[in-house]
């Protein structure tokens, strides 16, 4: 075997009583595409700190191209060609796209003066390495998601890397942005500069790694060859458990729908939207980031009213102009973003979960009834499973499977007949995500009616007893799930 | 929850103290303060009268503290409290100057009278201020900031910064009255706004709303609260507060005018930062700033008991306090989390690692 | 022609061409008003005006472009001006005005590094650490140097304060203003704190930690440090505002800079400099500025009397706010198309 160019071996790093990495050894060959995998907690991220000098490891040490590193700093960590791209690619969205890229180099240098020409020169040259152009004088703000990842990307090379380790790169990435990110890591493979890939997306894996490796409650549990990894064992590996598959059979649906678009329309995003929805079904509306999927959603819980067309409820004209409009048409709406839509990181769960129940939960006056409170949480903690020792502890205590449970159980107390899931699943590990479709299943059975949005495929099929496929603003057509596969709806969706 | 009542006295006190260190922190001071002055200044300073004077002292800037919570509560801040005070003080003045008869006295409708109005002032400059923050989106401290200005313009115009005056006496000579001889009736007023609010913030469904709404604003708006009329509310109540404040400080000074008081705006931020509450919002309680307006009462007229020492040392050790207590708070909070990398919202995702 | 174009666009998206023609409406109908405006000596008697508050103003831009915000500069200004004016008067000191400016930027220098340790080294919010600080320098000042106004100040002083560049004559109305030297130190701190911004690291470091601390961090500027260099700057800035307010005052006035701070801030937030940081040019801020200058020094020539004053300024900051938060709210409704949601993640 070649030298390799990085192997950690034997790390350990634990942060006041919790053990964080547990004899962690791996490596990776120059150019090779790594995948790193692991649930929420699994010690990913404390990996990559290592790796990229921010923390210092208990025990083990870092071979950096043969060399050994007892604890690497991280202008270390940058000497070796280490990049890190993190998931908020650490740009400036007040500043230039000239200036977030030339920024690193200029201070690598360690310059004290701004040479705009130079930095100029120093902007067009990165982009060139990834053949991509941006407007150089145009505010970082204003760009794109895909084209702030490509900022980041081009940045990173600017600085020799010889390792680029990407965290969770593709989560806000349209399909063909992500074709184009791999694309441009092929291409980086060329130049002989390895990725590190962090995810926990099952597709990502197979796609574009080499090899893989896996890590549960901080130890490596498998490490190999892409190609020796299927569907099922990366679940095990991933979560430790072994699940069954149980498809969604929708059973007593209503005959006249509970909610129904007609001819709905919000200009820019979508137009001439009609789907209707009956009680104990689970339809998936899927389609790309762009196809006016999440306005739809939004549209449907009044954050963003539809400027054309009607939504019916029980088959009357509804106006829907925001949340609250929503709620009481007994429309509940699971966001997709659970950190700035969701939850209310620092306080407690059971204020998260009765806050939209709150005005019922009074004696009179608005005075709050503490003891209907605390039954109305300790129901919700019950019944969704959620794991705390304490309702009264913040809500940013738990994991995101847990915290997906709180957002769940605040609408689920508002007894809602309609439930938008705009991503349910998304950031929540395998384990409870198994568990959330769980209890997606009961709650059709008992009677309400269940719109999931989302692009993770496998998850619609599963779970959706119709497939809404969205492109470009319009339904393009519906799917059955039993005769249909990823690929039939990607074909749709492209 | 439930299992709160079986745990052990000992562990129920550590656990009072770990969830309100802060407030502890500042009992101890109180305590501390009252021993040194207890051993340096008994006389001078434990008798009925001087602890009278400073009951009627503190509730002028004291009851504008409170507002200044709520807003902080809510992610805001209300810097024109003291506008709003001079304002609705300045107005009360000319009316009680109108109601003022021949011989000095006053109708005996007169004081509920400007209470009321002042109320209803207090209320409506309040509610401009919850307008520009709620509808028109400006950030808290810039709209309140020229609300301030505006609101002082506005005294300044109607006085030419001169002082209003000569109404009568009675009016000042009712609010200084004690009740029973023993509780100034500033200190009620006091008492009842803050037991109000107390009351408003801990006990009702407003309460825990306005602290969601500071935690993240976009996440009540996507939790169906009316974030506009929680804003309304709050910078209303504040203003009510204000006004209030203003009602003592005429008293207190027989007078209304532009530049009175232009101390307080910062001090009742100050008050309200040292009491506990955080500057960005979703936390902070009563308790804390009460405490908070206290320890500066007691700081300050304990001082004027050392008359070789300036009285214009309070404000350094003012400051120092609020620094002092915000390092120690940094240091506690600090070791809380070890390892997690502050202020980002998206990284705290996998804050167990 | 495209280009042209182009450069409109960019223009009208920014904030200083709006406040420039605010200014223009305004100076234009002073001058309608009383044929006074753009007289010799009105032109300089403002352009003295905007000394102190125009010194002030570009600190406190440093700071709010950094994220921060601080309200002891004046605190800090007076401490620095008293103490200096004090032990030179102590000291009978003779010599020209450099000892007292020298000595003010030292002290400035020491209470600035106080307010940078603090929100640099201990990250507490810069609101409660400048409230804290402004409390600690008026109860120095006024506590342990127990200050009183000082009518006389050192000769130094006193004839630098009194020196002109040049003076104005209005050939109608005969009045006379001086251009005071200290003019010159306005405008070497103005172009100083330019170059700064737009030509060094640290400048640019300034506004990358306003767009996000983390960011900057991560990219490797020194965020501690910058920010403590940065409280050290304001600070000697805010002094040497203290002293030449002193020398043009011809007196050592302890407690009559307190208070500025809300007028100033608003003079910048004015100017377009956005209140949460990383966005703003210094240009904006002096226009801003300007604007609050001329209209607390020229109301009477417009026949509306001095008390008028703040009812002004504070309808001006609550318009000029508003109007830029309905920009901000605009820009995001049409931009947000499709990276809407996501960005905020």
């Amino acid at each position: 075997m070649s030298e390799s160019l990085l192997e950690t071996v034997g790390i350990y790093k634990s942060f006041v009583g919790v053990q964080a990495l547990k004899n962690v050894s791996f490596s990776m060959q120059p150019g090779e595409i790594h995948c790193l995998a692991g649930e929420n907690g699994s010690g990913k991220s404390t990996l990559i700190k290592v790796i990229s000098g921010v923390y210092t490891p208990d025990a083990g040490h870092i071979e950096f191209q043969g060399k050994q590193y007892k604890k690497i700093s991280p202008i270390d960590a940058i000497n070796n060609g280490i990049q890190v791209i993190y998931q908020d690619f650490s740009v400036f969205p007040n500043l230039t796209v000239m200036e977030n890229l030339a920024f690193n180099n200029e201070l690598a240098e360690g310059r004290r003066l701004v040479n705009w020409k130079r930095m100029k020169s120093i902007a067009e040259e990165a982009l060139s390495k990834i053949n991509v152009s941006i407007d150089l004088d145009a505010y970082v703000g204003t760009l794109s998601v895909a084209e702030k990842q490509m900022i980041a990307i081009s940045r990173a090379l600017m600085q020799d890397a010889r390792l680029i380790i990407m965290d969770e790169p593709t989560t806000a990435l349209t399909k063909k942005e992500v074709t184009n990110l791999f694309e441009i890591i092929t291409q980086l493979k060329a130049q002989g500069i390895a990725t590190l890939f962090v995810s926990h997306k099952l597709n990502e894996v197979f796609e574009i790694s080499e090899r893989f490796t896996i890590l549960r409650s901080g130890e490596v549990v498998a490490s190999g060859a892409t190609s020796d990894l299927d569907d099922r064992k990366f679940s095990f590996y991933m979560t430790g458990r072994e699940f069954e598959k149980r498809n969604f059979k929708a059973e007593n649906v209503s005959k006249n729908p509970i909610f129904r678009a007609e001819k709905a329309g919000l200009s820019n995003h979508f137009s001439d939207i009609s789907f209707s929805l009956r009680q104990g079904e689970i339809i998936g509306i899927t389609g790309l980031l762009d196809s006016g999927r999440t306005e739809l959603a939004l549209s449907m819980f009044g954050v963003r009213p539809i400027d054309k067309g009607t939504f019916f409820v029980d088959e009357k004209p509804v106006s829907i102009r925001s949340p609250r409009d929503a709620i009481n048409y007994d429309i509940g709406y699971v966001p997709e973003d659970r950190l700035s839509e969701g939850l209310f990181l620092s306080q407690s769960i059971a204020d998260n979960i009765v806050i939209s129940k709150i005005d019922q939960l009074t004696k009179k006056a608005g005075v709050l009834d503490k003891e209907q409170r605390s039954k109305e949480v300790a129901r919700w903690v019950e019944n969704l499973a959620i794991a705390t020792p304490d309702a009264n502890n913040a809500s940013q205590t738990l994991s995101g499977g847990n915290q997906q449970r709180i957002v769940l159980a605040k609408w689920l107390a508002c007894n809602p007949r309609i439930l938008v899931m705009n991503g349910p699943t998304v950031g929540v590990d395998i384990g409870s995500k198994h568990d959330i479709h769980g209890i997606l299943h009961d709650l059709a059975k008992n009677g309400i009616g269940i719109i999931i949005f989302s692009d993770d495929l496998p998850e619609v099929i599963e779970n959706c007893s119709r497939i809404l496929v969205m492109k470009n603003g319009t339904i393009v057509t519906e799917l059955s799930p039993e005769n249909t596969d990823e690929k039939m709806i990607l074909s749709y969706m492209l | 929850m439930m299992t709160k009542d079986t745990i052990q006295p000992l562990q129920r006190f550590q656990h009072m103290y770990r969830n309100d260190r802060h407030l502890w922190r500042l009992v101890l001071m109180i305590v501390l303060w009252l021993l040194f002055m207890a051993i340096t200044r008994f006389s001078k300073f434990y008798s009925m009268i001087n602890f009278q004077t400073m009951a009627a002292q503190f509730p002028e800037f004291g009851i504008m503290s409170l507002g200044v919570m709520l807003c902080m509560i809510t992610g805001g801040i209300d810097l024109s409290v003291v506008g709003t005070a001079n304002l609705t003080s300045i107005l009360m003045g000319f009316l009680l100057l109108r109601l003022t008869d021949a011989a000095g006295g006053l109708p005996a409708f007169a004081i509920p009278l400007v209470f009321l109005l002042a109320i209803l002032i207090g209320g409506s400059l309040g509610l401009f201020n919850g307008l520009l923050v709620s509808k028109f989106h400006i950030p808290p401290i810039l709209a309140t900031m020229g609300s301030g200005e505006l609101f002082t313009g506005i005294c300044l115009a109607m006085t030419n910064g001169n002082a209003v005056s000569k109404f009568s006496r009675t009016y000042a000579k009712t609010i200084n009255n004690r009740l029973f001889d023993l509780i100034p009736v500033q200190l009620i007023i006091f008492i009842v706004m803050a037991a109000l609010i107390w009351f408003l913030i801990s006990k009702t469904v407003f309460g825990t709303k306005i602290y969601m709404l500071g935690t993240n604003e976009n996440v009540a708006k996507f939790s169906g609260l009316n974030i506009d009329s929680l804003y309304l509310k709050t910078y209303m109540l504040s203003g009510i507060c204000a006004a209030l404040g203003g009602m003592i400080m005429l008293a207190n000074y027989n007078s209304a005018r532009a530049d009175y008081g232009t101390v307080y705006t910062l001090q009742c931020v100050l008050i309200v930062v040292l009491g506990g509450v955080n500057p960005s919002g979703g936390r902070g309680r009563i308790s804390g700033v009460v405490l908070a307006i206290i320890l500066l009462r007691l700081l300050e007229t304990g001082l004027n008991r050392f008359p070789r020492i300036s009285s214009y040392y309070i404000s350094l050790i003012w400051g120092g306090v609020l620094i002092l207590v915000m390092v120690m708070n940094y240091f506690t909070e600090h070791k809380k989390v070890v390892f997690q990398e502050p202020t980002h919202p998206t990284l705290q995702k996998e804050t167990t690692e | 022609m495209d280009t042209t174009r182009t450069l409109l666009k960019k223009l009208s998206r920014r904030n200083e061409p709006y406040i420039f023609l605010v200014l223009l409406a305004l100076c234009l109908l002073i001058e309608f008003r009383s044929g006074q405006f753009f007289s010799s000596n009105n032109l300089v008697d403002i352009a003295s005006a905007l000394i102190v508050p125009g010194l002030f103003a570009i600190g406190t831009f440093l700071v709010i472009i950094s994220g921060g915000i601080d309200v002891s500069f004046p605190a800090l200004a007076s401490l620095s001006m008293y103490a200096t004016t004090k032990y030179l008067l102590d000291i009978n000191y003779q010599g020209g005005v450099w000892a007292a400016i020298l000595m003010a930027l030292v002290i400035g220098a020491l209470l600035g590094a106080f307010n940078g340790l603090f929100i640099g080294y201990f990250k507490l919010p810069a609101l409660i650490v400048t409230l804290g600080s402004s409390s600690v320098f008026k109860g120095i000042m006024q506590g342990a140097l127990n200050s009183k106004q000082l009518t006389i100040i050192p000769s130094g002083m006193r004839n630098w304060g009194t020196s002109a560049i040049f003076t104005a004559r209005n050939p109608v109305s005969g009045l006379t203003s001086r251009m005071p030297v200290a003019f010159i130190a306005f405008v070497i701190v103005l172009l100083f704190v330019f170059f700064i911004l737009k030509y060094t690291m640290f400048g640019r470091g300034i506004y990358a930690i306003g767009g996000s601390e983390v960011s900057a961090h991560r990219a490797g500027f020194n965020v501690v440090r910058t920010k403590v260099v940065m409280y050290i700057m304001v600070g000697m800035i805010a002094s040497l505002a203290g002293v030449i307010r002193a020398c043009m005052m011809q007196q050592a006035h302890p407690t009559n800079m307190l208070g500025m701070e809300m007028n100033i801030i608003a003079g910048v937030v004015l100017g377009g400099t956005a209140i949460t940081g990383g966005r703003g040019t210094l240009l904006g801020c002096m226009l801003g500025t300007l604007l609050i200058v001329i209209v607390e020094n020229s109301m009477i020539l417009l026949g509306i009397p001095t008390s008028y004053r703040s009812v002004f300024t504070g309808a001006m900051i609550i318009i000029g706010t508003g109007i830029s938060a309905y920009q901000v709210m605009h820009m995001n409704k049409t931009h947000s198309k499709r990276t809407k949601s996501k960005e905020a993640a």
